[in-house]
């Protein structure tokens, strides 16, 4: 026997009290611990899939949605723009590489992208089969797109009009897959990669016969067929073509200043930065998180409350209980140490159960989730706010538990005894 | 063994009860007998070390104990006094052992399991070692309170109104147990009662005045 035993004979011998304080701590917490993991991973993967892009220049139209089509691939492109003004940019001192991309048309719910190389190097991607496209209508399967598929190196498919939703397939030319990248956790994961050139051949294909859906952003293209692709560096084209977007990195930091100016003051285009539009996205949709925040927290508060509560309609019953303790050799501090202990355990196991439960509610999130925008979150991260939440917890404890422990410190025994 | 000298004690400072001074050697049982209100259970709540008398000195195995701090008067009143009340007040939220084993604990003494079977044993309560609180008798509950009582060897032991609450049957063999315990302790027995059937089995009586 020891005070930790006692308190916990205590706190058994109330189940159901001990039961509905635990479980309201344990509800507070997991909105807590589902707040933080969803955002912090959220934020990380953000950040992680805008890694070496310091800005994207599109048509213009809502900044945000440039980023989120452009760098995250879930939003719809806001159009497309000139070659010709894409090779201008190129040409600037402040710009050190631009990597185009065209979209348009997608494949059973992936997307199809037309970049070059520097596309799956700026995300450091390694193939896990096969090489990367060398030639018009060759394509390169991100790894989710070849697993949840099933296409191998070899395999032929036909890409469907639009990005969304598959309406008109290009059934004169199809794809063929020469390689499949190994999985990064990141967006290109959940593309088709291949050249601008084999976007362009295709549509100039479907231009052919059918007029232009003015909903699909689609990249318009001109009627010359492109045999040679290119690798590096803009696509050569004459003035008509067109790309959705492109990614651009500076070559100083002073360009971070002048570029975006520029190109929003003098161009057609408009440009607009990762990091600039997800910190937006984030104050937006931080309104939210904090009103979960709050709610999480009035249940903890009140949580709290209740333990305070059950404590002190528990020490009207157990007056004669303290008093005999101490009349047992107890010392005011022991009993004052023991109510306290009971606050912290019945705390301290509802934190447990509430980080818990926040890991196995992001776990069936993700797990339902696996096809949205919500892949790659895991809900078996263990993070270091984690520990602040069980220090919270234990804060609520021993507020709860400070006056009916007070009132335990002060037991008169003689008083309470002698009113046998 | 016993000694009180010039023991006062008052609820206000303006109305003190002055208690008679008193000397009670080692072994011997007293019962102490007056009408309720004559302020049995206060000056056994003094003698006790529960309650510190306004002025006054009680003194036990040649220890003064008021002049004891807060804790160590605990320790002291754990290690040496046994209290029995009228009613057992055991701790319901734990079982009859775990009841004697936090008596050992509180008391800052080893937990001995040996020792807690010995004592359920003498009181004829072996099979009780894993018996909750409320599935024991009155009588049984109360001599619980008699082991946890007698469980850390105590020099004195004191009894208010122990037989109170139990039938004649009941009372006589408490009376019996509290006695025959205290005799294998060598301990000192105070029982204040205003039981006549406690009267009759304990030859040596104070009977305390009416203090109001």
């Amino acid at each position: 026997m020891n005070l930790y035993q006692l308190s916990w004979k205590y706190i058994k011998s109330k189940p159901l009290n001990t039961f509905l304080n635990i479980t309201l701590m344990a509800l507070g917490i997991s909105i807590i611990v589902v707040l933080l993991l969803l955002s912090q991973q959220v934020e990380e993967k953000l950040s992680k899939n805008a890694q070496g892009i310091d800005l994207v220049v599109g048509a213009k139209g809502s900044p945000l949605q440039l980023i989120l089509s452009s760098v995250y691939h879930v939003d719809f492109p806001t159009g497309n723009i000139k070659l010709q003004e894409a090779e201008k940019l190129a040409k600037n001192r402040l710009v050190k590489n631009i990597i185009p991309l065209a979209m348009g048309d997608s494949y059973s719910g992936f997307r199809i992208v037309g970049t070059n190389h520097d596309y799956p190097s700026l995300y450091q991607l390694t193939l896990n089969e096969g090489r990367l496209w060398e030639n018009v209508n060759e394509a390169v399967l991100g790894a989710e797109v070849a697993a949840v598929l099933g296409l191998k190196v070899g395999d032929l498919f036909e890409g469907a009009h639009g990005i969304s939703n598959e309406s008109h397939t290009h059934e004169e030319q199809a794809y063929e897959v020469v390689g499949i990248l190994s999985a990064s956790q990141s967006v290109p994961d959940r593309l088709i990669l291949t050249s601008v050139e084999t976007v362009w051949a295709m549509h100039e294909e479907h231009e052919t016969d059918e007029a232009i859906d003015p909903e699909s952003h689609e990249t318009h293209a001109d009627h010359h067929h492109h045999d040679e692709i290119t690798l590096k560096g803009l696509p050569k084209g004459d003035s008509l073509q067109e790309v959705t977007s492109l990614i651009v990195q500076y070559r100083s930091p002073m360009a971070a200043i002048q570029l975006p100016r520029q190109i929003n003051a003098n161009t057609n285009m408009q440009a607009a930065s990762p990091a600039f539009e997800t910190a937006r996205l984030f104050s937006l949709l931080g309104i939210g998180i904090s009103l979960f925040q709050g709610f999480a927290y009035l249940i903890i508060f009140i949580a709290g409350l209740s333990i305070f509560i059950a404590l002190i309609n528990s020490l009207k019953e157990r007056r004669y209980d303290l008093a005999i303790m101490r009349s047992l050799g107890a010392s005011r501090s022991k009993l004052f140490l023991h109510i306290i202990l009971e606050g912290l355990l019945i705390t301290g196991i509802g934190a447990l159960a509430g980080i818990a439960l926040g890991h196995c509610l992001v776990f069936l999130l993700t797990w339902s989730n696996s096809q949205s925008a919500a892949a790659g979150i895991s809900g078996f991260v263990f993070i270091f706010e984690e520990l602040w939440i069980i220090g919270l917890s234990l804060v609520v404890g021993i507020l709860a538990a400070l006056i009916p422990a007070w009132s335990a410190y002060k037991t008169d025994i003689s008083k309470v005894l002698s009113k046998e | 063994m016993l000694k009180i000298s010039k023991l006062a004690f008052g609820y206000t400072k303006s109305k003190l009860f002055e208690i008679e001074d008193l000397e009670i050697s080692s072994g011997q049982h007293i019962a102490l007998l007056g009408q309720s209100g004559s302020g049995k259970t206060t000056l056994l709540h003094i003698i006790g070390g529960l309650l510190a008398p306004e002025r006054g000195e009680v003194s036990l195995a040649g220890q003064s104990i008021y002049a004891l701090s807060g804790s160590k008067l605990d320790t002291f009143r754990a290690t040496h006094i046994g209290l029995v009340f009228q009613k057992p007040h055991l701790i319901k939220a734990l079982n009859v052992a775990d009841n004697l084993k936090l008596t050992q604990y509180l008391a800052g003494l080893p937990q001995d399991n040996e020792r807690i079977k010995e004592v359920l044993t003498n009181l004829g309560l072996a099979d009780k070692l894993k018996s909750q609180i409320n599935e024991l008798s009155q009588g049984e509950a109360q001599r619980v309170s008699i082991a946890r009582a007698l469980l850390n060897r105590p020099k004195l032991i004191l009894a208010d109104e122990p037989t109170a609450s139990l039938d004649d049957l009941n009372s006589a063999k408490v009376i019996d147990l509290l006695k025959s315990q205290a005799d294998q302790y060598g301990a000192t027995l105070i029982i204040a009662t205003h039981d006549q059937r406690v009267k009759s089995l304990i030859p040596q009586t104070i009977e305390m005045q009416q203090l109001s």
